[in-house]
Parts: C-alpha cells; structure tokens; sequence
C-alpha cells in the first residue's frame, strides 16, 4: 500500500460515521419534512449512539457482542477495502461475511422477533445478492477490471456503459438500506409487527455498534453509487458527489412514498429488475460493444 | 457529562385503559406535537427504550407484564404514568380486576393527570422524564466510575 | 505437450502404482472373507493407514523427482485380459442382480458396453507403443484426494457403522460386505484416475458405478433397492455412452488414449468430437448432473461413509476428473457450451431446491450437485482459469463436504435425527459435532475460504468467455447457495428451545480422529491456498493447456492473505475482549409474556406455551416435488438438443 491509498483508508476509517451519520440527520430531517414536522436535530443520530454507549450493558446472550463486534470489523474491512482501491468483488464477498455474522448476532438471541427479522434479512440478502454480483461484473466488462483504482482512473465515466447495472444497483439498494417498502427485516418505522426485527434483542452498545456499523455500510455504497461517475477528470468526483445526493435522495423518498411490501414480492421484483436492467445491459455490453 | 437526554427513546405500554389516553400518545409524535423535535422515539422495544410510558391501569393479567417489560429496559430508565388511569387506577379504580396505578407493580417517576391526557401534558411530562433521566444517567455514570476505581 | 519417461524414480512407480490399486481389492477381498468384527476391524485400520501412507510417499516422490509426466505399462496383454474377464464378469453379476429383481431392462445397458469393449479388445484396431498409465499433476492430485480422504472415510466408519447396527437393529448386519465394497471402490478410483488407456478406464468406471449400486442398496430395503437400481440405469446410461464413445474413438480417432484423443480434440480433428462429446455425457451421468440428479439423492439412503465417500468427496469427481482432462479439447466447441450450460444450469437450480429441504443429508446432497454443477460448468468453459477455479472448487468441496456428511452422520447417531430443525442449538447439545459442522459449512461458502474464491475466479472467466447464461447463473446461484448455509449455520449456535434432557455425545474416537484431520486440513488448505496455487496449481494448468496465466494477481493474493487472517483472528478477538465487558443479561423479548426461561411464553389462556422456532424453507414454493421434474424437463430437452446438434454436426 502506498502513501496515498493509506491516507484514503484512514480517511475512511475516521470519517465514514462522521458521513454516514450526518447523512442518517439529513434523512430524519428530510423525512420529517416531508411529512411537514420540525423533525430531530440533524446531530440527533450522534446524540442517539452516545447515548445508547452511556447505557447499561444488556443482552440476551452475552456471545452476541462478540459476533456483532465481528460484524464491525469486517464491514469497516469492506469499506476500507474499496476506498484502497482493491478488488470490488472481494469487497462484497466481505460484506456478505459481514452480513453473515450480522445473521448470527441476531438469531443466538433465539428471540422470536430477531429470529424472524433475521430469516427475512436472509431473505433480502437472496434479493439483492445477484444484482451486487452481477455489478461488479458490470464494471469488469466496462473498464476491464475489477480494481477499484483502475475504474477511477478511466477515461469515461462506467455508467456509460452502465446504465442498467446502475437502475438495478439503486433498486437493490433500497433493501440493502433497509428502507421502506424492503424494510422486511428490520422494520425500521415504529409499531410493526415485528417490533424492531433484526434488532430487537441489540440494546444499548451493542445498538450503538449496529448503527455505526450501518453508517460505514452507507458510505461504502454510497462510494460504489459514486464509481458509476468518477473517472480521471476532477470534475467527475463533483458530478459523482452530486448523484450520490440524488440517489440519497431518492432512497429517502422512497422511503416516505411507500408502504412495506411481503418478501416474494421483494425477491420477485428485485431479481426481476435485476435480469431486466442488469442482464440486458450485460447482453448488449457483451455482445454489442466488446465483440 | 454527555447531553443524553436529547435522544429519549420511548417504550408505550398500553394498560387496561380505553384507549384515550393511546391515542393522545399517538397524536404526540404527529405533525402538529411532534415529539421528534426532542429526539423522542417511539420504539417497541424495551431493550432499547429509556422512558417507560404507561397508560391504563394494572389488572392482575398485565400486572406481570409490566414488570417483565420494566426489567427488560436498561439503566436508566424513567417511567412516567400517562392519564389517571395509570396513575391511580381512575375510573376502573374499584373494578374486580384492578390492582391500581403503575405505581402498584413499578414505581412511577413522573405522573401524567388527564383523562384523557392531553398531548401537551404528555409531552411537558416527557420533557420532565428527559432531565430526570440525565440526573439518572449522571448518576449512573458515577457509580460505573466508581466500580472501575475499586476494581482497579 | 511432450509427454517425458523419468528415469530415475521410473522403478518405484512401476512398483507403486500397481500396488495402489491392486491392494485396495486385495483388502476388499479380505474384508469379506474375516467375519470377526475385531479383527476385521484391524486390518481395515491396518489398510487405510497403508492405503494413505502409499498415497503420500506416491505423491511426494513424484512431486520431488521433478514433477515429470509419466507413461509407463505400454506392453500390457496380460493386464488387458484380465481387464476383460473382470469386466465380463461384472457384467454378469449386474445381470444376474437384474434378474432377481425384475429389472430386466436394465441389464442391456450392463450387456451392450461390455460387448463392444469385448470386441474392441478382441477384435479392434491395435495400437502399439501406447502406455497405459499416465502420472501427472490432474491425477496425482486426484490420487491425493482418494487415497487421503478415502482411507480417513474408512477410519471413520469402523466406528460409524458399529453405531449404526446398535441403532438400526432391524437391518442385517453385513459390514463385512459394506468394508469389502467401500475397498473396491477405493482400488477402482484408484485405477480410473491412473488410467490413461481407455479401455481401462472404462472398466474402473463401470466399477465404481457397481460399488455405488451395491453399497445404496445396503440396508435391502424397498426404497434402497428401489433408489440403488435407479442410480445403477443412470450411471450404467453414462457408461454406455462412454464405451460408444472409445469404440468410435478406436474406429475413427484411431486412439484408445485419452491423452491422444484430447490433443486430437485441441488441433480440432472431426473424429475428436463425438467421442469428447459422449464421454461428457457420461461425465455428466458420473456427477449427477441435471437431468440425473435424482440418483444421487436417492443414494443419500445409504449408510453415511458411503455417501460421504462415494456420493460427494470422490466417485461423483470422477465425472468432474474426466470432464477436466477432456477441457482443453472442449474449449469453444459446442460440446464446451453444452457441458457449461448444463453445468451452469444445475449450480442453479439445485440451489433453489436445496433451500426447501430440512434433512441434513438431503441439503447435503443437493449442495454436492449444485457445487459439482459450478465445476462441471468451470470444465466446460475450458479455459485456464476456469479449471484453476474448478480444481480448487473440487478440493475444497471434497474435504468440506466429506466432513459434513461424516459430522451429520455422527450427528445423527448421537441426535438420533439428522433434521436441521432439531439441530437447534446443537453447539450446546453436542458442542464438538457443532464446531466441526461449522467449520465444515463455513468451508462451503464464507470469504476467507478457497470456494468463494474459485467462485471469484469462475466468475471472472465467465465473463472473459463472454458466456452471459453461466455469468447469470453464478451470481443468482451464488445467493440461493448462501441462503441455505446460513440459515443452517444459525440453527447451530441458537439458543434455546433444547429440551433439557442432554444428549449423549456417542461418536467413537476413530469417528473423532477423522473429523478432526478433516477440520485441520480444511483450514491448512485455507491458510496454504496461495502457496498451493502457485506451486501446483498453476503448473497443472500449463501442463493441460501448454500455457498458464496468472489466475490470482498479486494484489488479489495480498488482500487475501489480509482478510483470512483478519476473518480468523477478528471473531477470537472479539471474543477475548468481549468475555471482559460486563454484560446483564436479560430475559428476551416476547411482549412480556415471556415465561422466564426463553423457551416459553403465556398464550391466551394463561398456559405456558413452548417457543419453537424454525427456519424458512418455502417448500410449497420451491420444494423438490414442485420443481425437480420442470428443471429435469429442461435439462433433458437441452441435452438432447444440443447433442442431437453435436453428433449432427460432426458426421
């Protein structure tokens, strides 16, 4: 590792939940507008982390710290990964270990709810994996590898190329987010049938670990939505900037704008969207512009 | 000593109450109250709550419950009673099955009169819990200091 | 690609190489003849240990005389003939085992292949100076993986089996007969991965298939017999199109070489194509490819060290073996595309139907078909870094998966269940068994383990290919294979609803002994895997293809390095440093009716009510019954298309 890809990890490291946070006060605050209240502070995440760090150490089984400590690491590992500019596809084949271990975390609790909100996050994982794998693929075909600090340094931006690819990942990002109407799992508005799903058993630090945990995820999708645009031109990582609002955006609306569907339709239209948007791009891609 | 009460996370319980004073609560997080201002959430969870929002009162069958959900919350936790039910038993006071107010199986912190509640006592009664759960908090901090003195 | 005589260790090889697989069968015949269960026992223990220790010294020698390609056994008359008879004889074994239980039919596909192997041995064109035997990387290795994990499977089932006739008092106890079998087989694997020849290959091949035959039908009763006859047409199909194929070969190829009929393939020579294109297809019978899945689950009846050793660590590779040596010679043909579409197409769909079972052995067996799927498609693309992917996909599945099927074995002699749902917690039932099958699953399918990354490669040359069905079928499959592991995974370490009565751990020290060489392997491989690619792997990939390229990249192999040790230290450490946080623990979650324990809540008419939580597997949806004769339908339809294509094209 050079001088410069350390300073891009250490970046990211320090950084990424200072980001990820902020954008979590935006979305409550943009949520809250859109349903015409005041809504929190825009620090409230901070607020609500230290807090949850200031609080008795509970849980159900005691082993549920470790694994979700686990889940940490390995995610800021994936994060870390990526903005070093190694091999996307290893980044995600980490990111679904971290997810594995998000799964044990959440079923050695033997809870009813997290067991059940964990079945379903199994099931989002079946719903977005495909997509997550087959745009990685994506940018192999359009840039000719899978390192992440070759794509950047290309000539034209991916999406491009990609514009397929790219409707599929903002779909899948929805659920990866764990946003309405994919919020299967968690449940992430109050008062649902599932209580607080995959995180009904985490309290107090090991809440805390969840969201900061989601704070380096969003970041590091955030990052994946934004090498769609960058390339060698300086401009770009300001138009790359500009989209991950937008989709930021939109995710958050989305959010507001739908009610929570069942799982077969989540699997359904994501893998739908997947082979439609991802495939046919893949078809034309490998058939049109390489051969 | 960290500002935590600007995120007090709320676990509502529902008693043996008519469901007015459920409403009200309800009505707290809309767009006219909205509790969020003040970071408030309305989880489900007690694992994660800090204020144990009570309203209706105790019958033998929820007795236990609300013990169980109180046990479940982790220090520290403020419980506030919501309408007179919940602070007396109210009008269900002499019902066969009614042990009394919250106070008869936990003990209460901030008492909440109405009937029903109107939201903005709901909420000044919240604002109330969120400084006592700081004072709480502090406290907490304290003693966990403490312990680390002693063991060390 | 020359082929090399080595000189110096030529003498310990001619030595060696006939003792590897004539031993095996002189054991086998030992086996059934001592019916004394300790002594018997004994020389088992006895012949593994010589069985793995021969493996080895083969191995090392060779490895350290230089690696050179060996052809040895060219003048052979003798050998051939006894081949013959024995062949011969089996078939008329399977015929008379035909009769007796009224499947006539199926004794023609015993009958024709032998006939026309008769005849080309007889009467056939004869080829001088061909050796019969060839040594190299793809079969040293094959060696390696037989010898070690079949000499370990053996240790294991001494013990194994001993449980079993404790529990199954009901079946007869003919272990003399099962050791026997279980030995054949070892001598016949041994033969076919040796072989160069074909004929003799053919013979080992028909050989394992009857091992495979006798040992489902083990137990005698009706759904074994019924089970063992479906996988002895379905194999004995492939081996019918194996012996068209060499007889084509002998008459038009002019070669009974495997080695000459692939390079005659890779300088693509017309007679080449259907006898590549029919050995396929019985690769495809051998591995349990769609349409022929459904012989392997019905093998799963078997006692387990059969099917951990026949039905997923070794005889079903021996389709994935041979679909390997013929790659290069498929390598953008037609019968390339075929073999990846069909193997792309069963990596998938298993997958999907592995989510809907429960039964550990049944989500076993599905999975070996699914994983056999990615190598027979890994094969079929027939590029370099393919079968790199491929061959690590095949060494770690072997391992992983023979570990499996012995942990759930044990498991279930312990458990007396073998269903997932009652695996429930099983870390704190059977705490040993638990951590094993973990490492074993985990070995399936998580980061730091080597199949993630031959999928990583197997993706990557899908796409270099330009193949967008097998590109598609990878990243879909990759996330149906993840669901069914990780759901499984967290049955294991739930808390909660154990019953209270504890289990006995009842798995023998021999049972013990090879699950835990299982384990370090697994791992060692995991942590060696660099070293390995670099100093075997690639090799082998040069040898079969005359060229190499650099499947991993530096900067790939550093990351990797990175992240195993990060995945192996990170959860110990966080362990170590979590024992030291102070943690109340709490009474979870059930709307405050939780009855105290966990494992029980207050339902409605203030009753305790058990808590029992199960996992998804959608089988109404998804389930065997609804899909397999679909999937089967169009995987039968694309076969025959597409070999209708292939031989149409060809004559």
């Amino acid at each position: 590792m050079d001088y410069k890809t350390s300073i891009f990890v250490v970046c990211y490291i320090l950084f990424a939940p200072l980001i990820g946070g902020l954008l979590q006060g935006i979305d409550r605050k943009i949520s809250a507008r859109m349903q015409r209240r005041v809504g929190p502070p825009l620090l409230q995440p901070f607020y609500d982390v230290i807090k949850l760090f200031k609080k008795q150490v509970i849980a159900v089984t005691p082993s549920q710290g470790f694994l979700l400590l686990t889940y940490f690491v390995l995610m800021v590992l994936t994060g870390a990964m990526f903005f070093a500019g190694s091999d996307i596809l290893l980044c995600f084949f980490v990111l679904s270990t971290a997810a594995t271990f998000l799964y044990f975390a959440a079923v050695v609790s033997s809870s009813p709810y997290a067991t059940v909100g964990s079945m379903r996050e199994l099931i989002q994982m079946l719903a977005y994996e495909p997509a997550v794998l087959l745009t990685c693929v994506g940018f192999y075909l359009a840039e000719g590898t899978f390192n992440v600090d070759e794509i950047v340094r290309s000539d034209t931006s991916a999406i491009r190329y990609l514009p397929g690819f790219f409707v599929a990942f903002v779909f899948i990002l929805t659920i990866k987010m764990r946003k309405s109407p994919f919020d299967t799992s968690t449940s992430h508005h109050m008062h649902q049938e599932i209580v607080k799903g995959i995180t009904t058993e985490m309290g107090a630090q090991n809440l805390a670990l969840f969201q900061i945990t989601e704070w380096y995820e969003t970041v590091f999708l955030m990052g994946v939505v934004g090498l769609f645009v960058i390339n060698s031109n300086p401009i770009s990582i300001v138009v790359a900037i500009a989209v991950v609002l937008a989709v930021y955006f939109l995710e958050i609306l989305i959010d507001n704008s739908s009610a929570r569907v069942k799982w077969n339709l989540m699997v359904k239209s994501s893998w739908l969207v997947t082979i439609f948007a991802a495939g046919v791009n893949l078809l034309v891609l490998m058939l049109v512009y390489k051969r | 000593m960290a500002k935590i009460k600007k995120s007090p996370w709320l676990l509502h319980y529902d008693g043996s109450s008519c469901n007015g004073c459920d409403i009200e609560v309800l009505a707290c997080l809309t767009p006219i109250y909205d509790a969020e201002r003040f970071g408030v959430m309305n989880t489900g969870d007690p694992m994660q709550a800090d204020i144990f929002l009570i309203t209706g009162g105790i019958n033998t069958q929820n007795a236990e419950v609300v013990k169980q959900l109180y046990n479940q919350m982790p220090r520290p936790k403020v419980v506030v009673a919501v309408g007179v039910c919940a602070c007396t038993g109210g009008v269900f006071k002499d019902c066969y099955n009614i042990l009394g107010g919250a106070d008869t199986v936990i003990p209460v912190d901030i008492y909440v009169p109405g009937c029903a509640a109107r939201p903005q006592s709901i909420i000044d009664g919240i604002v109330q819990a969120v400084e006592l759960f700081q004072k709480r908090s502090d406290e907490h901090d304290k003693e966990m200091k403490n312990k680390g003195r002693e063991a060390s | 690609m020359g082929i090399f005589v080595g000189k110096n260790n030529m003498e310990v090889k001619t030595m060696i190489i006939p003792f590897l697989i004539l031993f095996p069968f002189i054991v086998a015949v030992l086996m059934f003849a001592i019916r004394v269960n300790k002594i018997r026992n004994g020389v088992a223990y006895l012949s593994a240990a010589i069985i793995i220790g021969v493996d080895i010294y083969l191995a090392v020698s060779w490895i350290m005389g230089g690696c050179e390609i060996l052809s040895l056994y060219v003048d052979t008359a003798l050998a051939n003939h006894v081949i013959l008879a024995a062949e011969i004889v089996l078939a008329i074994a399977v015929t008379i085992l035909c009769f007796i239980h009224r499947k006539y039919w199926i004794s023609i596909l015993a009958i024709a292949p032998t006939a026309l192997m008769a005849y080309l041995e007889l009467y056939g064109p004869v080829e001088e100076g061909v050796a019969h035997i060839t040594v190299d990387r793809l079969s040293i290795l094959m060696c390696l993986i037989v010898g070690i994990i079949g000499g370990l499977i053996i240790v294991y089932a001494v013990g194994y089996m001993h449980g079993y006739h404790h529990h199954h008092t009901d079946i007869p106890d003919r272990r003399y007969y099962f050791f026997s079998i279980l030995f054949l087989f070892l001598g016949a694997m041994f033969g076919f991965v040796l072989s160069d020849n074909l004929l003799w290959i053919d013979f080992f091949w028909e050989l394992t298939s009857v091992c495979s035959f006798l040992l489902i039908g083990y137990t005698k009763e009706q759904v074994a017999v019924t089970n063992s006859f479906r996988a002895l047409w379905m194999n004995l199909l492939g081996g019918c199109a194996l012996a068209i194929g060499i007889f084509y070969c002998a008459y038009n190829a002019h070669t009974t070489s495997l080695h000459s009929l692939v390079e005659a393939g890779v300088i693509g020579e017309k007679a080449a194509i259907i006898p590549v294109a029919l050995i396929a297809f019985a690769a495809l019978t051998k591995a349990a490819q769609l349409p022929f899945s459904t012989w392997l689950i019905g093998a799963m009846v078997a006692p387990t060290p059969s099917s951990a050793l026949l039905h997923s660590a070794t005889m079903v590779k021996a389709g994935i073996y041979i679909l390997f040596r013929l790659s290069p010679a498929m390598s953008g043909t037609l019968t390339g595309d075929m073999i990846a579409l069909i193997g792309g197409f069963t990596f998938f769909a298993t997958s999907v139907i592995a989510i809907a079972q429960s039964d550990g052995k049944k989500v076993l067996a599905f999975s070996t078909i699914s994983n056999l799927g990615l190598m027979v498609a890994c094969a079929g693309v027939g590029r370099p870094e393919t079968i790199w992917a491929g061959v690590f996909l095949m060494i770690f599945h072997a391992i992983s998966k023979s570990l499996l099927f012995q942990d759930v074995g044990a498991t279930e002699n312990s458990l007396h269940s073998r269903d997932i749902e009652d695996m429930h917690g099983l870390l704190y039932l059977l705490p040993k068994l638990a951590i094993f099958m973990f490492i074993g699953i985990a070995g399936m399918f998580l980061a730091p383990f080597g199949m993630l990354i031959a999928k990583w490669s197997a993706l990557k040359a899908a796409v270099d290919s330009s193949n967008i069905i097998l590109v598609l079928f990878i990243c879909f499959g990759s996330a149906t294979t993840a669901f069914y592991w990780t759901k499984w995974m967290g049955k294991i370490i739930s808390h909660s609803h154990m019953t209270g009565e504890p289990f006995k751990d009842i798995t023998k020290k021999n049972e013990m002994i090879s699950l835990v060489v299982h384990a370090v392997l697994m791992i060692l491989l995991c942590l060696l895997f660099p070293v390995l690619t670099k100093v075997y792997v690639g090799p082998l990939l040069t040898e079969m293809f005359g060229y190499s390229t650099d499947v991993l990249p530096t900067n790939i192999l550093i990351m990797l390095v990175i992240i195993i040790l990060l995945v192996f230290a990170v959860p110990f450490l966080a362990y170590i440093y979590n024992k030291n946080v102070k943690t109340n623990v709490k009474l979870s979650y059930m709307n405050g009716i939780n009855v105290g324990d966990n494992k029980a809540f207050i339902d409605s008419f203030g009753d305790e009510k058990k808590l029992w939580l199960s996992n998804y597997y959608f089988h109404i949806l998804i389930g065997q019954r609804k899909l397999m004769a679909p999937v089967r339908l169009i995987a039968t339809a694309l076969l025959i298309v597409m070999m209708i294509m292939i031989i149409g094209g060809a004559m």
